[in-house]
């Protein structure tokens, strides 16, 4: 929902990034303010995952121009972690499969360190096995779920659902969510859109990234965002998903040119 | 790769010092001679002698191996002290008369091994370079009579046993090493638990290498009779020199109808500094027999020292139904390297065995998995199961798997399972985004990679392994 008293979450001003010697981002401009859904759409290679990555501080990634403001605060400047910890969250495109260690543990030791970090309580094993419980009902999840080891087997569905578990027990500010609907099939995609749904409230922004509108038909964007080159070339409400949709992205590109 | 992981293998060897203690050293250098002399001073009987003169004369007519995935320069055998032995007073019949110095070593190292024995329930054979000073809880294992001893004395006190049992397993000219040991040995430990004995408690073996440039060959032998159960602890710590230092010890042992053994190591030897100078080279010869009818042999190994590591805990599946067991973890960083695995040689009828191997590389550093599977001809419904897995942290370390499966029977059924996984960025970032550092994540990961072999270690050994992991490894991703 569209607030204009809202606070301010996320500002991203003239950001620039590179891997390697490769320029990605080349002048990132957004806003996001408490309460808010912004999709980010756009073909392939045109740089959105980059852009979810780097705002969650992935190392391969060099910011090299503009800035990037979370609640007030130089978020470029923390460490991957500390961003985490002051209430940012990547969902993972392709979660990373960790055998041996098992989804509780994991599970518990982000809830812990998190809370921790907030200066809230940390829960013991048993507390935290009936809280994780609960969150789980959120995504229709087996509480199997939590003796497997991390993602490891995990079928493309489970992997995304694990992710938005850990959304739930995370309780971020902004969540940036990157192809969350990718690998989903039609009721996994609706029970992972709930979740998302449920956890939206008025205090947190979520940021999707995304090719499909299908996704858009579940959790209702109040703005789209379309990335070409690096760059945010177009922005509207959700009716440019679904043109985008007919239309396909060439002609965003033309007009923006 | 990142900083975050170069850093994590960039622990200073916190058991690096040396201690003072008189030595008893042999000119370096071995001939018949050297061997006589060490035979004498040692008081040996005849066939003992003969036992390692035979050995000698095998080993000048064999050259050592070439096949392991290691490599160092050329060792001059003629260079090193056969024999060195803390000059002992008297023999020692409590801790009270343990040299003090020796004891504060123990002390150094974490190891307060009359607190620890006592703690623990454990029973302490101290090898301080080749020969054993303090033997605790003799007594009470002789109550229930179980020998455990060094393996001089057990050459005095039980000379039968030894003669019938030595070189059984891991015969004199078994291979370049196995030969050089069975020629100049100086000490170890014995072990033997008569038929139908549970073992009251836990036997452990600390080893520690001490005078520079003095080889190390200690030979170990545990005798389980029928239904006669033990666990056998060895954990190895050494101080730090640059010159490499030669370990070639020998452990053989033998199981009869129904019986059990259990052996476990913690290995943490000096593995020489980031750039590969000093370090242990540790060339062991470790073979079980499950000679009788349902006996079990079960390794369980933790390697994270020595500069290179070459050793192969096997098993000889002999008797009907009997079963091998190898649960390893080999942790290799800097430049060291590790060519280590098993061999499961099933001879009886419905023979089982199961490897479970985890190979961890950091830093620049090599690890090899070589494993010898052996279904003979007669073994009929054998089984195995294998499962090799390598972690690699950072990209500038190798990790290789060698399985040799050999099957004469077709009802045997051999099953083979291996994976390569990987620290590095993206697992690190997957993490972090959840709010989770480096260290912790590296630990985590791994304490998950080797929980499988973990919880074959007896419980106090499994705190000390899962610390020596978070040691070895801290600081080396930032």
């Amino acid at each position: 929902m569209i607030r204009n008293d809202a606070p301010e979450l996320l500002e991203v001003r003239s950001l620039a990034a590179r891997i390697g010697e490769r320029n990605i981002l080349k002048g990132i401009n957004l806003r996001v303010r408490a309460g808010e859904v912004h999709a980010i759409m756009g073909p392939n290679g045109s740089g959105k995952s980059t852009f979810a990555k780097v705002l969650a501080g992935h190392p391969s990634y060099e910011v090299i121009g503009g800035e990037v403001l979370f609640k007030g605060r130089n978020l470029l400047e923390l460490a991957p972690e500390e961003r985490a910890r002051a209430g940012v969250f990547l969902g993972f495109q392709y979660p990373i499969e960790v055998p041996g260690v098992s989804n509780a543990s994991f599970l518990r030791l982000t809830y812990n360190t998190v809370q921790g970090a907030r200066g809230k309580d940390e829960l013991d094993p048993l507390e935290f096995d009936d809280f994780v419980r609960e969150k789980m009902k959120l995504l229709e999840m087996d509480p199997a779920f939590l003796e497997r080891s991390l993602n490891a087997g995990f079928s493309g569905g489970e992997k995304k659902r694990n992710e938005i578990l850990q959304m739930a027990l995370l309780e971020p500010k902004l969540a940036i969510l990157d192809e969350t609907d990718s690998g989903l099939d039609i009721d996994a995609l609706r029970v992972v859109a709930n979740g998302v749904n449920k956890l939206h409230t008025a205090d947190n922004g979520i940021v999707l990234v995304t090719h499909y509108q299908r996704l858009l038909n579940y959790i209702e964007p109040d703005y789209v965002h379309v990335m070409e080159g690096g760059r945010i070339i177009k922005t509207g409400d959700k009716s440019l998903a679904l043109e985008l949709e007919s239309r396909g992205y060439e002609w965003v590109a033309r007009e923006a040119a | 790769m990142s900083a975050v992981i170069q850093n994590l293998v960039n622990q200073p060897y916190k058991h690096g010092f040396v201690t003072d203690i008189e030595s008893d050293v042999v000119a370096k250098g071995l001939s018949e001679d050297v061997i006589r002399l060490i035979s004498g001073k040692k008081g040996e009987p005849e066939w003992l002698l003969e036992f390692r003169l035979k050995a000698y004369r095998h080993w000048l007519t064999m050259t050592e191996p070439a096949w392991p995935n290691v490599k160092y320069p050329r060792i001059d055998f003629q260079g090193i002290s056969y024999y060195s032995a803390p000059k002992a007073k008297k023999k020692l019949a409590s801790m009270d008369e343990v040299d003090p110095e020796l004891l504060r070593t123990f002390e150094k190292l974490g190891v307060p091994m009359n607190e620890r024995a006592a703690l623990a329930g454990v029973a302490v054979d101290v090898i301080f370079d080749s020969v054993s000073v303090a033997t605790t809880y003799k007594k009470k294992l002789a109550e229930v009579g179980v020998i455990f001893c060094s393996f001089s004395e057990a050459v005095k006190d039980h000379p039968d046993l030894v003669r019938k049992y030595l070189g059984s397993v891991v015969p004199a000219g078994d291979n370049f090493y196995a030969a050089l040991n069975s020629a100049v040995f100086t000490d170890g430990s014995f072990c033997f638990i008569p038929r139908g004995v549970r073992c009251p408690m836990e036997l452990s073996t600390y080893f520690r290498i001490n005078t520079q440039e003095s080889g190390q060959f200690e030979r170990t032998l545990i005798v389980a009779e029928e239904g006669a159960h033990v666990s056998y602890l060895e954990g190895c710590t050494a101080p730090k020199f640059d010159t490499n230092q030669l370990h070639a010890a020998v452990v053989e042992l033998v199981a009869l109808d129904d019986a059990e053994i259990k052996y476990s190591t913690v290995q943490n030897w000096y593995a020489g500094d980031e750039n590969g100078k000093g370090g242990i080279y540790n060339f062991v010869t470790k073979r079980g027999l499950c000679k009788g009818i349902n006996s079990k042999i079960s390794w369980t190994q933790v390697e994270t020292g020595s500069a290179i590591t070459w050793k192969y805990p096997s098993c000889i599946l002999q008797g009907d139904n009997s079963s091998g067991e190898f649960y390893s973890v080999a942790l290799t960083n800097h430049r060291q390297q590790a060519d280590t695995g098993t061999k499961m040689v099933h001879v009886g009828k419905n023979t089982r065995s199961k490897i479970i191997s985890k190979g961890i590389s950091a830093g620049f550093s090599n690890n090899s998995y070589r494993g010898l599977v052996k279904i003979g001809a007669r073994a009929e419904g054998a089984r195995n199961f294998s499962q090799c897995d390598s972690m690699l942290i950072g990209d500038k370390c190798g990790a290789n798997t060698f399985p040799y499966i050999q099957v004469a029977n077709s009802s045997a059924k051999v099953e083979h399972e291996a994976s390569t996984s990987k620290i590095g960025e993206d697992q690190l970032f997957y993490f972090a985004s959840r709010g989770i550092g480096n260290e912790e994540a590296v630990s985590m990961i791994i304490n998950g990679f080797v929980q499988d072999v973990f919880v074959q270690l007896p419980m106090e050994f499994a705190v000390e392994a899962t610390k020596l992991l978070g040691l070895k490894l801290e600081g080396s991703v930032g």
